[in-house]
Protein backbone atom coordinates (compact mmCIF):
# COMPACT_ATOMS: atom_id res chain seq x y z
CA UNK A 1 0.00 0.00 0.00
CA UNK A 2 2.75 2.38 0.99
CA UNK A 3 4.77 1.52 -2.11
CA UNK A 4 1.72 2.16 -4.25
CA UNK A 5 1.24 5.54 -2.62
CA UNK A 6 4.89 6.45 -3.28
CA UNK A 7 4.50 5.39 -6.90
CA UNK A 8 1.37 7.50 -7.31
CA UNK A 9 3.08 10.50 -5.70
CA UNK A 10 6.09 10.05 -7.98
CA UNK A 11 3.83 10.00 -11.02
CA UNK A 12 2.20 13.23 -9.91
CA UNK A 13 5.60 14.83 -9.24
CA UNK A 14 6.95 14.30 -12.76
CA UNK A 15 5.98 17.73 -14.17
CA UNK A 16 7.89 19.36 -11.30
CA UNK A 17 11.10 17.64 -12.38
CA UNK A 18 11.03 19.68 -15.60
CA UNK A 19 11.15 22.92 -13.61
CA UNK A 20 14.11 24.52 -11.92
CA UNK A 21 15.01 23.44 -8.39
CA UNK A 22 15.56 26.86 -6.82
CA UNK A 23 13.08 28.27 -4.31
CA UNK A 24 10.98 31.14 -5.74
CA UNK A 25 12.29 34.72 -5.56
CA UNK A 26 11.60 36.33 -2.15
CA UNK A 27 8.67 38.48 -3.29
CA UNK A 28 7.21 36.01 -5.78
CA UNK A 29 4.63 34.73 -3.31
CA UNK A 30 5.25 37.03 -0.33
CA UNK A 31 3.08 40.12 -0.05
CA UNK A 32 4.47 43.52 0.89
CA UNK A 33 3.98 44.47 4.56
CA UNK A 34 2.32 47.78 3.72
CA UNK A 35 -1.24 46.99 2.47
CA UNK A 36 -1.37 50.21 0.41
CA UNK A 37 1.83 49.31 -1.44
CA UNK A 38 0.68 45.69 -1.89
CA UNK A 39 -2.61 46.94 -3.38
CA UNK A 40 -0.65 49.11 -5.82
CA UNK A 41 1.57 46.16 -6.78
CA UNK A 42 -1.38 43.76 -7.15
CA UNK A 43 -3.27 46.15 -9.39
CA UNK A 44 -0.24 46.45 -11.66
CA UNK A 45 0.45 42.69 -11.64
CA UNK A 46 -3.08 42.00 -12.90
CA UNK A 47 -2.36 44.08 -16.02
CA UNK A 48 1.02 42.56 -16.95
CA UNK A 49 1.25 39.58 -19.28
CA UNK A 50 3.03 36.41 -18.19
CA UNK A 51 5.67 35.66 -20.83
CA UNK A 52 5.52 31.89 -20.29
CA UNK A 53 1.73 31.50 -20.35
CA UNK A 54 0.80 34.38 -22.58
CA UNK A 55 -2.93 34.49 -21.88
CA UNK A 56 -2.47 34.91 -18.14
CA UNK A 57 -1.43 37.88 -16.07
CA UNK A 58 1.62 37.52 -13.83
CA UNK A 59 -0.74 37.70 -10.86
CA UNK A 60 -2.56 34.57 -12.08
CA UNK A 61 0.37 32.50 -13.26
CA UNK A 62 2.47 30.01 -11.33
CA UNK A 63 5.24 29.98 -13.95
CA UNK A 64 8.67 30.63 -12.36
CA UNK A 65 9.21 33.60 -14.66
CA UNK A 66 5.91 35.16 -13.57
CA UNK A 67 7.15 34.76 -9.97
CA UNK A 68 10.36 36.59 -10.88
CA UNK A 69 8.32 39.35 -12.52
CA UNK A 70 6.15 39.70 -9.39
CA UNK A 71 9.37 39.98 -7.39
CA UNK A 72 10.54 42.78 -9.71
CA UNK A 73 7.21 44.60 -9.39
CA UNK A 74 7.06 44.32 -5.58
CA UNK A 75 10.71 45.31 -4.97
CA UNK A 76 10.36 48.29 -7.31
CA UNK A 77 7.11 49.42 -5.63
CA UNK A 78 8.87 49.02 -2.27
CA UNK A 79 11.74 51.18 -3.57
CA UNK A 80 9.22 53.94 -4.29
CA UNK A 81 8.64 53.51 -8.01
CA UNK A 82 5.21 54.31 -9.44
CA UNK A 83 3.28 51.45 -11.17
CA UNK A 84 3.26 53.29 -14.50
CA UNK A 85 7.07 53.70 -14.36
CA UNK A 86 7.42 49.93 -13.90
CA UNK A 87 5.01 49.30 -16.77
CA UNK A 88 7.04 51.66 -18.97
CA UNK A 89 10.26 49.87 -17.96
CA UNK A 90 8.78 46.55 -19.11
CA UNK A 91 7.27 47.99 -22.31
CA UNK A 92 10.76 49.36 -23.17
CA UNK A 93 12.02 45.77 -22.98
CA UNK A 94 9.18 43.68 -24.39
CA UNK A 95 7.00 46.12 -26.34
CA UNK A 96 3.28 46.87 -25.82
CA UNK A 97 2.50 43.13 -25.75
CA UNK A 98 3.62 42.82 -22.12
CA UNK A 99 0.87 45.19 -20.95
CA UNK A 100 -2.86 44.45 -20.84
CA UNK A 101 -3.66 48.10 -20.32
CA UNK A 102 -4.82 49.61 -23.64
CA UNK A 103 -2.62 52.41 -24.98
CA UNK A 104 -3.26 54.77 -27.88
CA UNK A 105 -0.35 54.27 -30.28
CA UNK A 106 0.40 54.43 -34.01
CA UNK A 107 -1.07 50.93 -34.48
CA UNK A 108 -4.00 51.04 -32.02
CA UNK A 109 -5.53 54.48 -32.71
CA UNK A 110 -8.22 53.12 -35.12
CA UNK A 111 -9.66 51.08 -32.21
CA UNK A 112 -10.31 54.32 -30.37
CA UNK A 113 -11.22 56.46 -33.41
CA UNK A 114 -13.72 54.12 -35.12
CA UNK A 115 -16.35 54.05 -32.31
CA UNK A 116 -16.25 57.85 -32.15
CA UNK A 117 -16.72 58.07 -35.94
CA UNK A 118 -19.63 55.59 -35.83
CA UNK A 119 -21.35 57.57 -33.05
CA UNK A 120 -20.89 60.78 -35.05
CA UNK A 121 -22.38 59.04 -38.09
CA UNK A 122 -25.37 57.83 -36.05
CA UNK A 123 -25.93 61.34 -34.65
CA UNK A 124 -25.81 62.76 -38.17
CA UNK A 125 -28.34 60.24 -39.56
CA UNK A 126 -30.64 60.64 -36.55
CA UNK A 127 -30.61 64.40 -36.97
CA UNK A 128 -31.60 64.00 -40.62
CA UNK A 129 -34.40 61.57 -39.76
CA UNK A 130 -35.81 63.68 -36.94
CA UNK A 131 -35.86 66.74 -39.19
CA UNK A 132 -37.58 64.75 -41.93
CA UNK A 133 -40.24 63.53 -39.48
CA UNK A 134 -41.26 67.03 -38.51
CA UNK B 1 -35.92 52.61 -52.98
CA UNK B 2 -32.98 51.64 -55.26
CA UNK B 3 -30.67 53.71 -53.07
CA UNK B 4 -31.80 51.74 -50.04
CA UNK B 5 -31.16 48.50 -51.92
CA UNK B 6 -27.61 49.61 -52.81
CA UNK B 7 -27.13 50.53 -49.18
CA UNK B 8 -28.20 47.03 -48.06
CA UNK B 9 -25.80 45.41 -50.55
CA UNK B 10 -23.11 47.69 -49.15
CA UNK B 11 -23.80 46.34 -45.66
CA UNK B 12 -23.60 42.76 -46.97
CA UNK B 13 -20.31 43.60 -48.71
CA UNK B 14 -18.74 45.14 -45.60
CA UNK B 15 -19.85 42.18 -43.44
CA UNK B 16 -18.46 39.67 -45.94
CA UNK B 17 -15.13 41.56 -46.05
CA UNK B 18 -14.99 41.55 -42.25
CA UNK B 19 -15.60 37.80 -42.04
CA UNK B 20 -13.04 37.27 -44.80
CA UNK B 21 -10.52 39.18 -42.69
CA UNK B 22 -11.38 37.06 -39.62
CA UNK B 23 -10.99 33.84 -41.63
CA UNK B 24 -7.62 35.00 -42.99
CA UNK B 25 -6.26 36.04 -39.60
CA UNK B 26 -7.51 32.86 -37.89
CA UNK B 27 -5.75 30.73 -40.52
CA UNK B 28 -2.38 32.45 -39.89
CA UNK B 29 -0.07 30.59 -37.47
CA UNK B 30 0.29 32.45 -34.18
CA UNK B 31 3.73 33.85 -33.45
CA UNK B 32 4.45 32.68 -29.90
CA UNK B 33 7.72 34.56 -29.62
CA UNK B 34 7.92 37.82 -27.72
CA UNK B 35 10.83 39.69 -29.27
CA UNK B 36 13.06 41.90 -27.20
CA UNK B 37 12.57 45.61 -27.72
CA UNK B 38 16.21 46.12 -26.66
CA UNK B 39 17.82 45.45 -30.06
CA UNK B 40 20.00 48.46 -30.84
CA UNK B 41 20.13 49.47 -27.17
CA UNK B 42 23.08 49.30 -24.78
CA UNK B 43 22.82 46.36 -22.41
CA UNK B 44 21.65 47.59 -18.96
CA UNK B 45 24.25 47.57 -16.19
CA UNK B 46 24.46 44.34 -14.17
CA UNK B 47 27.01 42.32 -12.24
CA UNK B 48 26.28 38.62 -11.77
CA UNK B 49 28.24 36.27 -9.47
CA UNK B 50 29.83 33.15 -11.00
CA UNK B 51 27.43 30.26 -11.64
CA UNK B 52 30.23 27.69 -11.28
CA UNK B 53 33.62 27.60 -9.55
CA UNK B 54 35.69 27.15 -12.70
CA UNK B 55 34.40 30.17 -14.68
CA UNK B 56 34.22 33.85 -13.67
CA UNK B 57 30.87 35.63 -13.32
CA UNK B 58 29.51 38.10 -15.85
CA UNK B 59 28.99 41.86 -15.70
CA UNK B 60 27.84 44.40 -18.28
CA UNK B 61 31.42 45.78 -18.29
CA UNK B 62 32.65 42.40 -19.66
CA UNK B 63 30.32 42.91 -22.61
CA UNK B 64 31.79 46.30 -23.51
CA UNK B 65 35.46 45.25 -23.69
CA UNK B 66 35.78 45.87 -27.43
CA UNK B 67 35.19 42.31 -28.66
CA UNK B 68 31.76 41.28 -30.00
CA UNK B 69 30.30 38.26 -28.22
CA UNK B 70 27.42 35.87 -28.09
CA UNK B 71 25.41 36.02 -24.87
CA UNK B 72 23.63 32.71 -24.28
CA UNK B 73 20.74 32.66 -21.81
CA UNK B 74 20.35 29.08 -20.64
CA UNK B 75 19.54 26.80 -17.70
CA UNK B 76 20.47 23.27 -16.70
CA UNK B 77 16.75 22.44 -16.30
CA UNK B 78 15.95 23.56 -19.85
CA UNK B 79 15.59 20.71 -22.32
CA UNK B 80 16.14 22.62 -25.62
CA UNK B 81 19.40 23.95 -24.07
CA UNK B 82 20.73 20.40 -24.30
CA UNK B 83 19.78 20.23 -27.97
CA UNK B 84 21.66 23.43 -28.83
CA UNK B 85 24.84 22.52 -26.88
CA UNK B 86 26.68 20.91 -29.86
CA UNK B 87 26.01 24.00 -31.99
CA UNK B 88 27.30 26.33 -29.27
CA UNK B 89 30.45 24.16 -29.24
CA UNK B 90 30.72 24.52 -33.00
CA UNK B 91 30.30 28.31 -32.77
CA UNK B 92 33.10 28.43 -30.21
CA UNK B 93 35.36 26.25 -32.40
CA UNK B 94 34.74 28.62 -35.28
CA UNK B 95 35.96 31.60 -33.26
CA UNK B 96 32.93 33.01 -31.47
CA UNK B 97 33.44 34.15 -27.89
CA UNK B 98 30.42 32.99 -25.90
CA UNK B 99 29.43 34.17 -22.45
CA UNK B 100 26.39 32.92 -20.59
CA UNK B 101 23.75 33.71 -18.02
CA UNK B 102 22.36 30.70 -16.12
CA UNK B 103 18.73 31.29 -15.12
CA UNK B 104 17.36 30.10 -11.74
CA UNK B 105 20.08 27.52 -11.40
CA UNK B 106 22.22 25.86 -8.69
CA UNK B 107 26.04 25.60 -9.08
CA UNK B 108 26.01 21.78 -8.84
CA UNK B 109 23.30 21.53 -11.53
CA UNK B 110 25.16 23.89 -13.89
CA UNK B 111 28.42 21.94 -13.35
CA UNK B 112 26.71 18.63 -14.08
CA UNK B 113 25.07 20.10 -17.18
CA UNK B 114 28.39 21.45 -18.54
CA UNK B 115 30.12 18.16 -17.82
CA UNK B 116 27.63 16.25 -19.94
CA UNK B 117 26.90 18.75 -22.72
CA UNK B 118 30.20 20.65 -22.96
CA UNK B 119 31.32 24.09 -21.85
CA UNK B 120 31.84 26.62 -24.65
CA UNK B 121 31.45 29.58 -22.25
CA UNK B 122 34.28 31.88 -21.13
CA UNK B 123 32.11 33.42 -18.40
CA UNK B 124 28.89 32.28 -16.72
CA UNK B 125 26.84 34.59 -14.50
CA UNK B 126 24.20 33.23 -12.16
CA UNK B 127 20.81 34.97 -12.40
CA UNK B 128 18.70 33.43 -9.65
CA UNK B 129 15.69 35.74 -10.01
CA UNK B 130 15.74 36.33 -13.80
CA UNK B 131 16.66 39.99 -13.17
CA UNK B 132 19.17 40.28 -16.03
CA UNK B 133 16.88 38.22 -18.26
CA UNK B 134 14.03 40.68 -17.67
CA UNK B 135 16.32 43.68 -18.12
CA UNK B 136 17.33 42.62 -21.64
CA UNK B 137 13.82 41.67 -22.77
CA UNK B 138 14.44 37.92 -22.92
CA UNK B 139 11.30 35.86 -22.40
CA UNK B 140 12.60 32.33 -21.99
CA UNK B 141 15.45 29.85 -22.30
CA UNK B 142 17.38 29.33 -24.46
CA UNK B 143 17.96 32.65 -26.15
CA UNK B 144 21.16 33.98 -27.72
CA UNK B 145 22.02 37.66 -28.09
CA UNK B 146 24.72 39.19 -30.27
CA UNK B 147 26.48 42.02 -28.40
CA UNK B 148 28.90 44.31 -30.22
CA UNK B 149 32.21 45.44 -28.69
CA UNK B 150 30.65 48.49 -27.06
CA UNK B 151 27.92 46.56 -25.24
CA UNK B 152 25.08 47.27 -27.69
CA UNK B 153 22.63 44.39 -28.39
CA UNK B 154 22.54 43.91 -32.16
CA UNK B 155 20.57 40.67 -32.57
CA UNK B 156 18.36 38.24 -30.64
CA UNK B 157 17.91 34.57 -31.51
CA UNK B 158 14.91 33.02 -29.73
CA UNK B 159 14.85 29.28 -29.06
CA UNK B 160 17.53 26.64 -29.51
CA UNK B 161 20.33 27.13 -32.04
CA UNK B 162 20.10 24.61 -34.87
CA UNK B 163 22.65 23.64 -37.52
CA UNK B 164 21.41 26.29 -39.98
CA UNK B 165 21.68 29.02 -37.34
CA UNK B 166 25.45 28.56 -36.86
CA UNK B 167 26.59 30.39 -40.06
CA UNK B 168 23.83 32.96 -39.54
CA UNK B 169 25.05 33.78 -36.01
CA UNK B 170 28.68 33.91 -37.19
CA UNK B 171 27.57 36.40 -39.87
CA UNK B 172 25.74 38.48 -37.23
CA UNK B 173 28.94 38.52 -35.17
CA UNK B 174 30.86 39.69 -38.25
CA UNK B 175 28.31 42.46 -38.76
CA UNK B 176 28.81 43.46 -35.12
CA UNK B 177 32.52 43.92 -35.88
CA UNK B 178 34.19 40.62 -34.98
Amino acid sequence: MRKLLVLILLAIAVPLAAQDSLPPAPYAYQQLDDPALEAKATELMHTLRCLTCQSQSIADSDAPMAGDMRHQVRTRILAGEEPEEIRAWLVDRYGDYISYSPEVSSTTWPLFAIPVLILLGVAFILRGRLRGAK
Amino acid sequence: MTRFRYFLWGVVGVTAALFGLFAYQLSQPKDEFVESAMIGETIPAFDLPPAVEFRPGLSSANLADGKPKLLNVFASWCVPCRAEAPYLDELERRGAEIVAVAIRDRPQDVSAFLEIYGNPFSRIGSDEISAVQLSIGSSGVPETFVIDGSGVITYQHIGDIRAADVPMLLAKLQEAGA
